[in-house]
Order: C-alpha cells, then sequence, then structure tokens
C-alpha cells in the first residue's frame, strides 16, 4: 500500500482515482473482491505457505532468483493454478531492467489485474512512463500491457493513450493503438463514440502494418458504419497485397460485405448468358432483375478488388485462399468463378481440419454450380484413411456433381465404398446412390437392382440402409417394381434390423395390391411372431393388417383380428392406442360413425414421394468460410451478407483527391523534360489567360502524345507537308509564347504534328480502334478513352477543351498557380474516367474544401510504399538507334527492325511500347506478315495485326508491346509470314525497362533515404572531362536509360528518377561530380536492374563521344 | 478473436492454458470430452463443437488436442490456420512438439504464445520474428543461461516487424554461406484391385534451409516450369515476377522454410513407382484366410525404391496372420488389427513378398471386403514429375555461396484396393 500512495502522485487526478478504487472494491467484480479475501484467509492456509518460497525469492535481490520464481509461477499459471496470492510480490517487479523478467510480471499482470483491481494500478504509472519512452517497441508493448489489464477505472487513461498512439509516428505503435481499441470497447462499451472518431483516423492510415488490425476494430466496434470505409476503400484495395496474412482475412470478409451494400450485382447479365446450364440456380435471381434494358457495366471499383484479391489466391495460408475464394463467390461474375477452384482444392492437401471446412464450402457451392469442380471430381475420392467426417463430405460432394455423363464413373466408385470396414460410412454411401438415382432418372432402375443387391449383403446396417433406401425410391415409381418387393418379401426372414424390417411391411401394405399373394403371406408369418418384434416393427404389422383387411378382407380377417387381439394387450401403450384406433377404423360396426366410410381412402391415400435432397441445400444462407456456415446455425457477432442493390448507391463517395498534391509535387519535374534553362523564362509571363491556353495545347500535346501508338518515323518528312490546321497553329502558339524555346521542344512538336496524320492515315487503313493509353489504373478509363480516340481527331480537340474548362473549375481553390502544365496531363485522364463513369466528376463542391485532406493525403502519399505519389512524364530523350530483329537474308527476304519508343505502352501498363519497321525486300508481295500465337517465353507480347500484304521494296511500321517483366531476358516470338515461320527475339537494354518520373528534390532525397541499404549500388568513376558539364552529363544518362531529369538546387548533382515499367518499382539514380571523380547511386527495390543500370550509365560517363 | 487455448493430451488432461481475454473456465472443455468419448476414433472428433456460450475450435497434432475457444463469429479456417501455425512454432523451437517438451519448456511456450497473438489477434507468427524476439532452447544456452544468470528473451527489441521484409531478421552472419533446397514431391494415388490407376495426381513443395549472410536476394528457376499447375508461395516470393518469367525470385527468411508448395498440372500422366500383387482371400465356412502379398518396381527411372512400409487394416474377424516374409520384417497388432510390414528396399532381382495365411474367428462369417493396402516408399534422386531446378543465382551480397538441391519422391496417401 506504501507503493499504492506513492505511485497514484503521479495521477493528475488523485481523488478521483482513489475514490474509484473504493467503488470497484464496492460493487463492481465480486469474484474480484472473493479472490482478495480468499487470498487474505490464504495467509494461514498451506496454499501460502507453498508459495512463501516463491514470495522470498520475489523479494530478494537477485535477479536470477527473481527470475526463477517468475518462470515458476508461469508455470503454475500455465497449468490453470492459482497463484494470485502473489500479486503484490511481482507487481513491484514491474519496472525490473531484467527484459524477461519484466515481459513475465506483465503476462501475470495481464492474467490477474482483472481480480487484483486495486493493486493492479500500482503498475500504471509505469506504463505512463513508458508510453512516451523514444522506443517506439517499448512504447507499443506498453500500450498493449495496459490496455489488456482490465480494470475498469483505468478507462479514461486508456482512451487517453489510445489516442496518443493512434497519432504515433510509429506504424508499430499504431497498429497496437487498434488492438487496444478492441481491447476498451469490450471494457467499456460506453466508449464507443470516441473510438469510433479513432478508428476513423486510423482507417485513413496508409501503413500495411496498421490495415489489418483496424479493419479488425472497425468490424469489432462498428461493423455497421460502412461509410467510414468509402474513402478508404481504394487504398485497402490497392495494399491488399502487402498486409499481413491475417489481415488479409479481415479485409477480405469486411470488403465482401461492403461490396455488396455498394454495388449493383454482376450476375444480372450472366443470367441470360448461361441461364440454360443453371436454370435452377438462377431462377432464384430472376426477380432481382429488376431493369433488363440496361446493359450491365461492372463498376470500376468493384474491378478493382476483384484484381488486387485474385493473387491471393496462391497464399499458403488457406484462411487467406479460403477468403478470397468466399469474395468471389459472392461478389464476382458466375464466368470468373471457376479460377477459385484449383485453390480450394489445393486447400484439400492440407491438415484433416482444413480439408473439412473447405470441404464443407465446398459442398455449398457444387450444389449451386456442379460445373465448377466436376473436372476435379477425382480429388474427392474417397480414402480408406480419411476422418469419418471427411468421408461423408466427400460423399456429399461426389453426389451433387453426379450428372448423366459421370454417374457411371460416380457409382462404381460407390460400389467400393459401400464395402468399407466403416459401417456407418458404407451407409452414408447408400444414402448418397438414393439421391443420385432420384436426381438422375436414367440410372434410378440400375441403382435399385444395385441396391437390392446389396439386400443380400451381411452386414445388417447396409441391408438395413438399403431397404430404407429403397422404400424411398419405390415411392416414387412403385408399379413396375413388384418383383422388388417381392424380392424383399423373400429376403424378410434374413433381416433383423428393426428398421429395415418395418420399411419392407410399410411397402407391403402400401403396395399389397401389387403382390396380393405375398402379402397375406408375410402377415401370416408376422402374426407368429408379433410378440417379440420390436415396437416400430409393430406398428407396421398393424398397419399392414389393416391395410390388407380393406383390400383383401377374405383372406385376412382372421389373422388381421388375432392381430389386432395381440396388440391390444401389448406392454407399449402407443401400439395398444394404434391398435385400438384400427380396429374402430376398419372394423365395421354399429358404434363407428362416419370415418369408417372412409377408412380405405384415408389409409390408401397416394402418398408423396420424400425428397432426398442434400444436407446442404439451406447453408447457402450464409456466407462461406464463416464460423456460421460450418455450423449451419447463426454465430453470435454474424454479419449478414445484404443483398446487392438495386441500384447502385452513389460511386463518388469513393472518390478521394490524391492526384491533386501529386501534381504540385510532380510539376517542377516534367518542365525538366525540356531544358532546364528555359524553365524561369517560360514561367515568368505566366498570365492567367497564357496559362490556360498553355493549358490547352498541352493537353492537346499529352493526349496526342499518349493517343498516339508512339509512331516516330525516324526523318521522313513527306509528311509534315498534310500536317492539319490544329497542329500547325498549335506549334505557332508554342513557339510565340517561348521564344526561348530550345532545339528539342522544337522537335517535339515537329513530331507531333508528323505523328497527327500519321495515326490518321493508320486508323483509316487498318480500321481498328486506337486506345488511348490512360494512366489511371482503372480499367473502364481506358475503355471509354478507347471510344473517345477512335472517333475522329475532330473530337478529340473537343475533349481537350473541355477539359481545359474543367481544368480551370479546379485548379481555383488551390493557390497553386505556377506549373499549370502537368496538371492538365493527369487532369485529361482523370476526367475522361469520370466524365464517363461517375455522375458527380471532381467538379464537386468536395474539390473546395480539399485543402485539410489533401495535407494529410500527402502526408500519407508519401509514407505509403506504393508509387502511386509519383507522377508519370513525357521522355527526355529518345534514341533513333533501331536494331536488327530480322536480317534480309534469314528472313528470306523480310528485314525486321526494331526501336524503343520510350513511351508508355498503350496495349497494358506494364508493357514496353516497341516499334517495328518491316521491310520486303524481295521481289514479291508478302502476305499475312503477323506474329504466331504462341510465345515461347513467358512474356506477354502484344503482338501488331496482321499486315496482310506488303508489296516489294515498300516497308511498313508498326507498333507492339512487350511485357518483360522488369528482366531483360530475351522475348523470343515467332513472326510469320503466309509462308515462313522466323524465330526472332528482342533483348532489351536495361535502361528502356524504365519510365521517366517527375518528383520534387525534396522527395527524390526522402525517396533515396526509403532505398537504402541492398536496395542501393553505387560506383565512382573517373569522368572524362568533356562529359563535365551538366548537359552532357544529363544527355548521357537519359540515353542509356529512359529516365526523367529531376530539377537539382545543387551544383554538382544530377538526379534522375524513373520507375520499372511492369512493376512500377521507383529506380532513382544520381551522379555526384567531384572532380575528377563521379560517383553514381542508383537506388531500387529491383536490385538487379539497379546493378545492370549502374554498370551502363558507368560506361555511358567513362566513353567519351557526342 | 481467440480467446482461450487449451492444450489436451491423448489421455484427456488438459496441461496447459493460455488466456487473452478474460479468463475462461476450463470446465468449457467438457464439451470437448463429451465429443472425444462420442468420436471412435481420436481423428473423428469434429472440429469445431458449438457449446452454449462459446465454440471450440480444435487441431489434432502429435497427439495432442490443441483447443481454442471462440466467443463470436470468426473465420473457422483463421482459427485453425493459426493453431497449425502454434504448432509448426512449437517444433521449430523445440524439435518435437510433445506434452514433455511443451511441458519442459513451458516458460518459452507462454512466451512465445504472448508474442503470438494480442487480444486474440495473431501479432507475430513469422519464425524469424520469434526467434529474435524469444532465442529457442539449446543445450548450450540452457547451461550458460544457469552459470550466468542470462535469459532467453532477446536483449534486443526486434526491427524484423518493421521492415519491409518482415520474415527475415536483420544482422545475419555465417562463416559457412549455403543454401539447399529439397525438392520432394509425393504421389498421392487410389489403384484398383486389378492395378489400374483410379486416380493419381503429384503434389510437391520446395523446402529450402539458407544460412546466408546478410540481405541475399535469390532467384530460382525451373527447366520446365509449365509443369507446375497451381502454386502457393511464402510471402517473400514476389509473385509478379512468377506470373511473367515463372522464375522464383525472393529475399529468403533465415533458416528452414517451405518456398513453395505446388500440384502437377493433371494432363500430365503420373508414372506410379510401384506394383502390388496381391492375393487376400478368406473362404466361406473355413476359419483360414490366405495371404499372399508381392512388391515390385515400376516406371521408377532406373532409382532405387527405398523404405517402403506397407500397412494395411485387416477385417475385424482376422484373429491372427502367420506370415512369412521374404525380407524385412512384418507385425500385427490382434487389438488393431493393423498389419505393417516392413520392407525396406525393393530388389528388382528378387522381389519382396508376404504370404501365409490369417485365422478367423471361428463360427464368423466371411468377411465381405478386403482389406486396402497402404503403402510408403521413397525414391532419392528423382521428382517423378520431371521437375528439374535450372539455376540458382543470388544478388545482393558479394560472397560466393554454396548451393545444393537434392530430389526425392515419396509416396502421398498411396493406396491399393484389393
Amino acid at each position: 500500500m506504501l507503493g499504492m500512495s506513492a505511485n497514484s502522485v503521479s495521477y493528475n487526478e488523485q481523488g478521483s482515482v482513489e475514490s474509484g478504487v473504493d467503488a470497484a472494491q464496492e460493487n463492481s467484480s465480486i469474484p474480484a473482491s472473493i479472490s482478495s479475501g480468499g487470498a487474505a484467509s490464504s495467509l494461514f492456509s498451506a496454499d501460502y505457505k507453498k508459495n512463501e518460497d516463491l514470495k522470498e525469492m520475489l523479494e530478494s535481490n537477485k535477479e536470477s532468483l527473481k527470475l526463477e520464481a517468475m518462470k515458476r509461477i508461469v508455470g503454475l499459471i500455465a497449468k490453470g493454478k492459482n497463484a494470485s496470492e502473489l500479486f503484490p510480490a511481482v507487481v513491484k517487479n514491474v519496472a525490473s531492467k531484467n527484459i524477461e523478467l519484466k515481459k513475465l510480471v506483465y503476462v501475470y499482470l495481464v492474467r490477474y489485474a482483472e481480480e487484483q483491481q486495486d493493486l493492479a494500478l500500482l503498475s500504471i504509472s509505469t506504463f505512463q512512463r513508458a508510453l512516451k519512452d523514444p522506443n517506439q517497441l517499448i512504447r507499443a508493448s506498453a500500450l498493449r500491457v495496459l490496455s489488456s489489464i482490465r480494470v475498469p477505472i483505468i478507462v479514461p487513461i486508456m482512451m487517453l493513450a489510445i489516442k496518443e498512439a493512434a497519432t504515433d509516428l510509429s506504424p508499430y505503435v499504431r497498429k497496437t493503438a487498434a488492438h487496444a481499441i478492441q481491447k476498451l470497447f469490450s471494457l467499456d462499451p460506453d466508449q464507443k463514440e470516441h473510438l469510433i472518431e479513432v478508428i476513423e483516423k486510423l482507417l485513413k492510415d496508409k501503413s500495411t502494418l496498421v490495415a489489418g488490425s483496424v479493419v479488425m476494430a472497425f468490424e469489432e466496434v462498428c461493423p455497421d458504419r460502412i461509410d467510414l470505409i468509402h474513402k478508404n476503400y481504394r487504398k485497402l484495395c490497392n495494399l491488399l497485397v502487402d498486409v499481413e496474412e491475417w489481415g488479409q482475412v479481415v479485409i477480405i470478409h469486411m470488403l465482401t460485405r461492403y461490396a455488396r451494400t455498394q454495388f449493383v450485382s454482376p450476375w444480372r447479365e450472366d443470367a441470360v448468358f448461361d441461364e440454360n446450364s443453371e436454370k435452377a440456380f438462377y431462377d432464384s435471381e430472376e426477380e432481382r432483375r429488376v431493369d433488363q434494358s440496361k446493359p450491365y457495366i461492372m463498376d470500376p471499383d468493384h474491378r478493382l478488388l476483384l484484381r488486387n484479391t485474385k493473387p491471393l489466391l496462391q497464399s499458403r495460408n488457406t484462411a487467406v485462399v479460403m477468403a478470397v475464394s468466399q469474395l468471389y463467390w459472392h461478389l464476382s461474375p458466375k464466368h470468373e468463378l471457376s479460377i477459385i477452384t484449383k485453390s480450394l482444392v489445393r486447400l484439400l492437401r492440407s491438415h484433416r481440419e482444413v480439408q473439412y471446412i473447405v470441404l464443407q464450402n465446398i459442398a455449398t457451392m457444387s450444389i449451386q454450380r456442379k460445373g465448377m469442380f466436376e473436372p476435379f471430381m477425382k480429388s474427392f475420392y474417397v480414402r480408406s484413411t480419411d476422418a469419418t467426417h471427411i468421408k461423408t463430405l466427400k460423399l456429399e460432394i461426389l453426389t451433387n456433381l453426379a450428372n448423366e455423363a459421370n454417374i457411371s464413373t460416380i457409382l462404381r466408385e460407390f460400389q467400393t465404398y459401400v464395402k468399407s470396414q466403416d459401417k456407418a460410412f458404407a451407409a452414408a454411401t447408400i444414402q448418397a446412390i438414393g439421391c443420385c438415382a432420384t436426381n438422375i432418372s436414367e440410372v434410378t432402375d440400375t441403382c435399385l437392382n444395385g441396391l437390392v443387391l446389396l439386400l443380400s449383403n451381411r452386414d445388417e446396417t447396409v441391408v438395413a440402409e438399403s431397404v430404407v433406401v429403397i422404400k424411398k425410391l419405390l415411392q416414387t415409381q412403385p408399379s413396375q417394381h413388384s418383383d422388388i418387393i417381392k424380392h424383399m418379401a423373400k429376403l424378410f426372414d434374413n433381416i433383423t434390423v428393426p428398421m429395415a424390417r418395418a420399411s419392407i411391411l410399410w411397402l407391403m401394405g402400401e403396395y399389397c395390391e401389387h403382390v396380393p399373394k405375398i402379402a397375406p403371406d408375410v402377415l401370416r408369418k408376422m402374426a407368429k411372431t408379433f410378440t417379440d418384434e420390436e415396437d416400430i416393427v409393430k406398428l407396421q404389422i398393424v398397419n399392414l393388417a389393416a391395410k390388407l383387411y380393406l383390400t383383401n378382407s377374405k383372406q385376412t380377417k382372421l389373422l388381421t383380428q388375432y392381430i389386432l387381439n395381440l396388440g391390444k394387450y401389448d406392454q407399449n401403450y402407443d401400439i395398444r392406442d394404434r391398435t385400438r384406433f384400427i380396429r374402430q377404423l376398419i372394423v365395421p360396426n354399429e358404434k363407428s360413425g362416419a370415418l369408417s366410410k372412409y377408412a380405405r381412402r384415408i389409409l390408401m391415400a397416394p402418398k408423396p414421394a420424400p425428397v432426398l435432397q442434400s444436407a446442404f441445400k439451406d447453408r447457402d444462407r450464409f456466407q462461406l468460410g464463416t464460423l456460421s456456415h460450418t455450423l449451419n446455425s447463426q454465430a453470435s457477432g454474424y454479419l449478414e451478407l445484404s443483398d446487392w442493390p438495386a441500384v447502385a448507391p452513389d460511386q463518388s463517395v469513393r472518390n478521394v483527391e490524391v492526384v491533386e498534391p501529386v501534381k504540385e509535387a510532380g510539376a517542377p519535374a516534367l518542365s525538366k523534360s525540356k531544358p532546364a534553362k528555359s524553365n524561369e523564362k517560360f514561367y515568368s509571363d505566366s498570365e492567367e489567360e497564357e496559362g490556360e491556353e498553355e493549358e490547352g495545347s498541352n493537353s492537346e500535346d499529352s493526349s496526342s502524345s499518349s493517343s498516339e501508338e508512339s509512331v516516330r518515323e525516324s526523318e521522313s518528312e513527306e509528311n509534315s507537308n498534310d500536317s492539319n490546321k490544329s497542329s500547325s497553329s498549335q506549334s505557332e502558339k508554342s513557339s510565340s509564347e517561348s521564344d526561348s524555346e530550345k532545339k528539342k521542344k522544337t522537335l517535339k512538336n515537329k513530331k507531333l504534328q508528323q505523328q497527327k496524320p500519321d495515326s490518321k492515315d493508320r486508323k483509316q487503313k487498318n480500321g481498328n480502334a486506337v486506345k488511348v493509353e490512360s494512366r489511371s489504373e482503372s480499367e473502364s478509363g481506358s475503355e471509354s478513352s478507347s471510344s473517345e480516340s477512335s472517333s475522329e481527331s475532330r473530337s478529340e480537340l473537343d475533349s481537350d477543351s473541355d477539359s481545359g474548362t474543367d481544368q480551370k473549375k479546379n485548379t481555383k481553390p488551390k493557390p497553386v498557380q505556377s506549373k499549370p502544365v502537368i496538371k492538365v496531363e493527369k487532369k485529361e485522364v482523370s476526367l475522361l474516367d469520370l466524365d464517363d463513369f461517375s455522375p458527380a466528376p471532381v467538379t464537386t463542391p468536395k474539390s473546395s474544401i480539399l485543402s485539410p485532406n489533401l495535407l494529410s493525403d500527402l502526408q500519407g502519399l508519401l509514407i505509403s510504399p506504393t508509387a502511386s505519389a509519383l507522377q508519370a512524364s513525357s521522355p527526355v530523350f529518345v534514341p533513333e538507334t533501331s536494331h536488327e530483329l530480322l536480317h534480309r537474308m534469314t528472313g528470306k527476304g523480310l528485314s525486321a527492325q526494331y526501336r524503343f519508343t520510350r513511351q508508355p505502352c498503350i496495349y497494358g501498363n506494364s508493357m514496353v511500347s516497341l516499334q517495328l519497321t518491316l521491310s520486303n525486300r524481295t521481289d514479291q508481295a508478302l502476305e499475312n506478315i503477323h506474329i504466331s500465337e504462341k510465345s515461347s517465353t513467358g512474356q506477354n507480347i502484344h503482338r501488331f495485326n496482321a499486315i496482310e500484304r506488303l508489296e516489294p521494296q515498300a516497308s511498313v511500321t508498326v507498333s507492339m508491346g512487350v511485357d518483360f517483366n522488369d528482366s531483360t531476358q530475351t522475348a523470343n516470338f515467332q513472326l510469320c509470314t503466309k509462308e515462313d515461320e522466323f524465330s526472332v527475339s528482342i533483348q532489351p537494354a536495361v535502361g528502356e525497362l524504365l519510365l521517366p518520373i517527375t518528383m520534387s528534390e525534396a522527395d527524390f532525397t526522402k525517396e533515396q533515404g526509403k532505398l537504402v541499404g541492398m536496395n542501393e549500388s553505387s560506383a565512382t568513376i573517373t569522368i572524362t572531362p568533356e562529359n563535365v558539364s551538366s548537359q552532357s552529363v544529363n544527355r548521357k544518362v537519359v540515353s542509356v536509360a529512359n529516365l526523367g531529369v529531376i530539377p537539382s538546387g545543387q551544383e554538382n548533382i544530377y538526379r534522375f528518377a524513373g520507375k520499372t515499367v511492369s512493376s512500377g518499382s521507383l529506380v532513382l539514380v544520381s551522379v555526384a561530380l567531384k572532380d575528377p571523380d563521379a560517383m553514381i547511386t542508383i537506388n531500387t527495390e529491383k536490385t538487379v536492374m539497379g546493378s545492370m543500370l549502374l554498370r551502363q550509365v558507368k560506361t555511358a560517363l567513362t566513353n567519351s563521344g557526342p | 478473436m481467440i480467446h482461450s487455448l487449451f492444450l489436451i493430451n491423448a489421455s484427456g488432461d488438459i496441461f496447459l492454458e493460455k488466456h487473452w481475454k478474460s479468463v475462461v473456465s476450463r470446465s468449457v472443455c467438457d464439451y470437448f470430452f463429451e465429443a472425444l468419448e462420442r468420436a471412435t476414433e481420436p481423428e473423428n472428433v469434429p472440429p469445431v463443437i458449438p457449446t452454449p456460450h462459446h465454440f471450440l475450435i480444435n487441431v489434432l497434432r502429435h497427439r495432442i488436442y490443441f483447443v481454442a475457444v471462440i466467443q463470436s463469429e470468426v473465420p473457422p479456417l483463421f482459427v485453425i490456420e493459426f493453431l497449425h501455425r502454434v504448432v509448426d512454432t512449437f517444433q521449430d523451437y523445440f524439435g518435437v512438439c510433445t506434452e514433455a517438451a511443451i511441458k519442459d519448456n513451458v516458460v518459452v511456450v507462454y512466451e512465445l504464445l504472448e508474442e503470438m497473438l494480442d487480444n486474440g489477434f495473431p501479432l507475430a507468427t513469422e519464425s524469424n520474428i520469434l526467434k529474435e524476439l524469444i532465442k529457442p532452447p539449446t543445450i548450450l544456452r540452457t547451461v550458460v543461461n544457469t552459470i550466468t544468470g542470462s535469459t532467453n528473451v532477446g536483449e534486443q527489441l526486434p526491427t524484423g516487424q518493421l521492415s519491409v521484409v518482415p520474415w527475415r531478421r536483420t544482422g545475419v552472419k555465417y562463416t559457412n554461406n549455403e543454401a539447399y533446397f529439397d525438392v520432394v514431391e509425393e504421389i498421392d494415388a487410389i489403384i484398383d484391385k486389378s492395378g489400374s490407376t483410379i486416380t493419381a495426381e503429384i503434389q510437391g513443395v520446395v523446402d529450402a534451409c539458407v544460412k546466408l549472410t546478410g540481405m541475399p536476394d535469390l532467384t530460382l528457376s525451373f527447366m520446365n516450369p509449365r509443369l507446375l499447375d497451381d502454386v502457393s508461395f511464402h510471402p517473400c516470393v514476389r509473385f509478379k515476377r512468377w506470373e511473367a518469367e515463372r522464375i522464383l525470385s525472393f529475399i529468403p527468411p533465415d533458416g528452414n522454410f517451405r518456398l513453395l508448395s505446388y500440384h502437377v498440372s493433371s494432363q500430365n500422366l503420373v508414372a506410379i513407382p510401384v506394383y502390388v500383387k496381391h492375393n487376400i482371400s478368406f473362404r466361406e465356412g473355413s476359419s483360414q484366410g490366405r495371404f499372399e502379398l508381392t512388391l515390385g518396381p515400376k516406371q521408377t527411372m532406373g532409382k532405387a525404391v527405398e523404405s517402403v512400409l506397407v500397412s494395411s487394416q485387416l477385417p475385424r474377424g482376422v484373429l491372427n496372420a502367420n506370415l512369412n516374409p521374404s525380407q524385412g520384417t512384418y507385425t500385427f497388432d490382434p487389438v488393431t488389427k493393423l498389419l505393417s510390414w516392413d520392407v525396406g528396399k525393393i530388389n528388382p532381382q528378387k522381389l519382396p513378398s508376404l504370404k501365409g495365411s490369417m485365422s478367423l474367428q471361428t463360427g464368423a462369417s466371411k468377411p465381405d471386403e478386403n482389406p486396402t493396402i497402404n503403402i510408403q516408399f521413397k525414391i532419392q534422386q528423382l521428382a517423378i514429375s520431371g521437375l528439374k531446378v535450372n539455376r540458382l543465382d543470388m544478388y545482393g551480397e558479394k560472397y560466393k555461396p554454396f548451393k545444393g538441391i537434392k530430389y526425392m519422391t515419396k509416396a502421398g496417401k498411396f493406396q491399393v484396393r484389393t
């Protein structure tokens, strides 16, 4: 208690804490007071004596003794023994320097604090101090223990600590805070509102470490606040792959629920599509099809979720695979569902328990969609070593999968199962055969015959089960099976299982008219053994007697009366009851009322056949992969999956204005793509009007450059003659704007002019739609823009002017007026997205109040590991050199050359765009030049459209895309003509696998700081004197690698930035000149590329020459 | 999520309990014991058992039941996967995961469980991180600890958790740098009475033991990656690279780990390396049965079939078996009726056989089913699918590591129906 008062000084509200302690002792937690009372009384008990030595050890000065004591105490806790009376002695060591001792004390504290609330408070100040520790891990562990102590008095302290930790700089501490939210919530649900605030804040967190834990907290505290997710939806989707596996499971489940409330059903369209094959299933969907007329277009966000979860099917964690599978099951269009099959079947190799859960889910799926698992039918064959519940599940699935085509295989397999030593399993198999027989009418007879054969089986359970199943089957089609009934009657004497005997008797009675001779004989036998039969059999004997009496009273009258008499004096009152009833019903006498007239109709009424159906029929009401699904009953905390909304809620709620700040960051960089000197002059006279014009023209040029198939005729002048008006006026404009434009700029414009007509020509020639490259990730964006661009260039201009005006609105709220250039470029793309897909594009009032969010977004983005903050820019330099792809000698007259255009590829975001020049050097025309469909290496190649005819001595230029996947491995493919096939290969230089990006110098250094250690490679070289000037360094570097130039504040340091085409990993190159040496540093995650690039830059800078 | 954990041994004693939230009384396990009683075999206990207020999710490994107590909805696989991860960690730390090992190391076990879950949600499950936090006990360290009073708990706080490669600990140093890869393939097959294959498939894993200094970046490529139909990776493998180039590129964890598991596409015909000739018959009315079994190699690519073990559950009616093996030894347990024959290596010149008679219970009728024969075997230096590693390269570090690849084919669930 001394320690107590000393400690409580550190509290701000000392009094309240003190009184709180009292309150806690008085009214809260009775077990606590009991146990502390118990501890007090145990002072004199034997139990106390036993722990006395431990107490002494704890109070000694030696660390090792204390540690030993704590270890023994933990041993006691593990065994479930009570060690609570040691609390005072243990809690003193909470501030120990020894880490292991401290950890063990934590273990003890968390276990007993709830019971010893007042004493537990002694330790609080230690944790409070640790919460301020400079070491993030100490802060985190303090919060962890503090929040695990379930003492209601410290709720305000916990709340404070959580709030503070949620804004901690360390993501690890923030993760701990997310965990603490749940703990506090379970301790005091009244804090919900405050906790939701913290959750909201943490949901915005961009760290992968935090994402899983905060979503877990969200699910626990406020799963209904779906509105908190909107703004974070895309971020969560994009982070998902990098989140730790347990977090992935939680996030995927949450997103499944989210998606069902936000998107319209993707199944409608499909329903029309393959209704024939899946009729039964889609019937239920029918009613949901509200308006058929509108074609279904999947929301890009919906697609994003599906796309980003797909790689997780390859996870080693079975829970993740299951989570993705259920997500696809509940969200994907039906034709995409098949990709989950293989992964689910793979899980069947895992542990027994995993198999059990997976099989259950497959059973539910296989009812609705047989086709999914049919190719894997053999994976569900039962092995004798399987556990019983696995066997029955497999059986269930095989039954579900059975159809006309495979039923014979399945039945053959079932035959072996019937002979299994595991009789319960054999019986289940017979049930399964029955199911197959009813479901597939073609095999009903075969099954029946098979089951009849089983009647002579030696094992009773098998026989009994067969009888029961046969009974059910016969009920569905009784007329033609009198011989089976006869057969069963013959076997009757050998069958002893009551259920089976009863079933046969029932059958006899029901169909006695089909077996008029045998039935009375059976009844005669039964009359003899009546007294020895089981109760259910007796009931059926009475039943049979009654039915026979009604149909064949001449032969059976006496027998019936005899049996009814036996029944009258039976020990079982049910039987006495039944007998009395039957007698009144069938034997006509004066007392019997109106009923007996209807006796025949009552007893011989046609009975509906039982429906044999799967036990998993109704399980689909639960979300797959959940505990509730496994148990087939709702577990507490189960969150219902809502039906698809008929009309999708506003999609724009998910829009996050992340692009805005990025542009600022990226702005200076693009201007760098022109020589740096022109920069100031160029912008110095930026009046608003002028700026606007500039925007227009630039968007024009960016759109054309991106809409181009990046075709650049090297120096062919003929095209420039017919350059159209708009581009020439544009070049006028741009030249008037900036007199000091350097050569490169004009050169670029010239090229653009050339490209324009060129592309139009080709459009007309080939008649194929040319897609506009959209740099935004969304697919639909590119779809829409493709339609845009396939129309004439006129409409292109329109869209550009639109973008110009829209842009103006958007830029207004922002204080930045310099460098509007890049903004336009990005905007243009996003406008295309939004115009077509969201009812409320960026012009919503939201954009005007974005500044505070914006800042946080900006910060987040900078922390975020993904390179999304980086702005792509156009290449600084495009080399003209071509490489030989196919020599005319080897190509039998066809020669091909390729060249890297350094443009973002229009065919795919991860492709490198190439330009191919094909020439015919023969004297006949070559026909049907194309790339063979099968590529021999793993690369994904976008082929050019086949060239139908190439005249002699003519040449044609086409473009193609190759996904090198950030490796310099050669891409091999077949170049084919009508007659021949030539194997060709493209070996990319590492510098061509990059795309230039721009960023500010500050960002550059920041990113560079993150990519150190193994991600950094550097070399020192002696630079040749002519390379020392800034221009030559820039030129040299960009000639070997497609990098963007970063403006540098320092004289002798040159910086370049790019990202790899496929994975978008950052590649940072810096060259520091220290006369006469130069230090080249390359920072990238792609270490291999880094080292290769280093070698190339090195050679470029050491070689003299132009 | 996970409320508490109880460890229960084969005889039904709770020998360890751990709670992450409020204490749940161990009486909750009574529901588990009920289920255990109902089950005929230990494996037949249902993995998920509902009780009035809790749900018990259990896994059985090494004859220990790991019973997790759950209070509300949670994906059951989440818990099952976690429990298996706990067992794997114990095995990694103590070499074996037995009741004795757990009891001997109860403090380490407790420390591990404390780190693995926070409030029932997994925190650190990567073995590399855990090993930084809590050093695995070794004999040497135990001796040193008792003398010097130092501890098992890492003095430094772990940094791995915070890095971009959370699976690898930092500051790894070895004098001998080595990387070994084992390609192990298992054949799952069901062979019918006549010797034809009903179903056969190949599942494989690539296990690695990597002891390399620093932060090596490895790439592993296969000669014939197209054989792999369905794969799952350790999180360290760069998925995109695999998608595009079919190359495994990764920064490995330190020590032993499973890099990859795969399934060989079902189009490829599976070579069955052994055949079984059998004649097991019972005559009606006689108390004797005949038992004949001969094993032979088939499609083994010239490699020897080793460590062959045949086991079979004979029908309940069999009292005893009097057999004569041409090689190896056999045992028959009259209680469980389990026959097992340790054959050893198959010599193609002199095929191993097991012949003799079985005595049946007198008066009992002839068993109507013939027993299934389970076969285990190993073939060294062979991956039956034909998968071959092409090359292994290391980047990012300067030294030359020692590299090794080993192939092995094993029987998985290999059954012959008779």
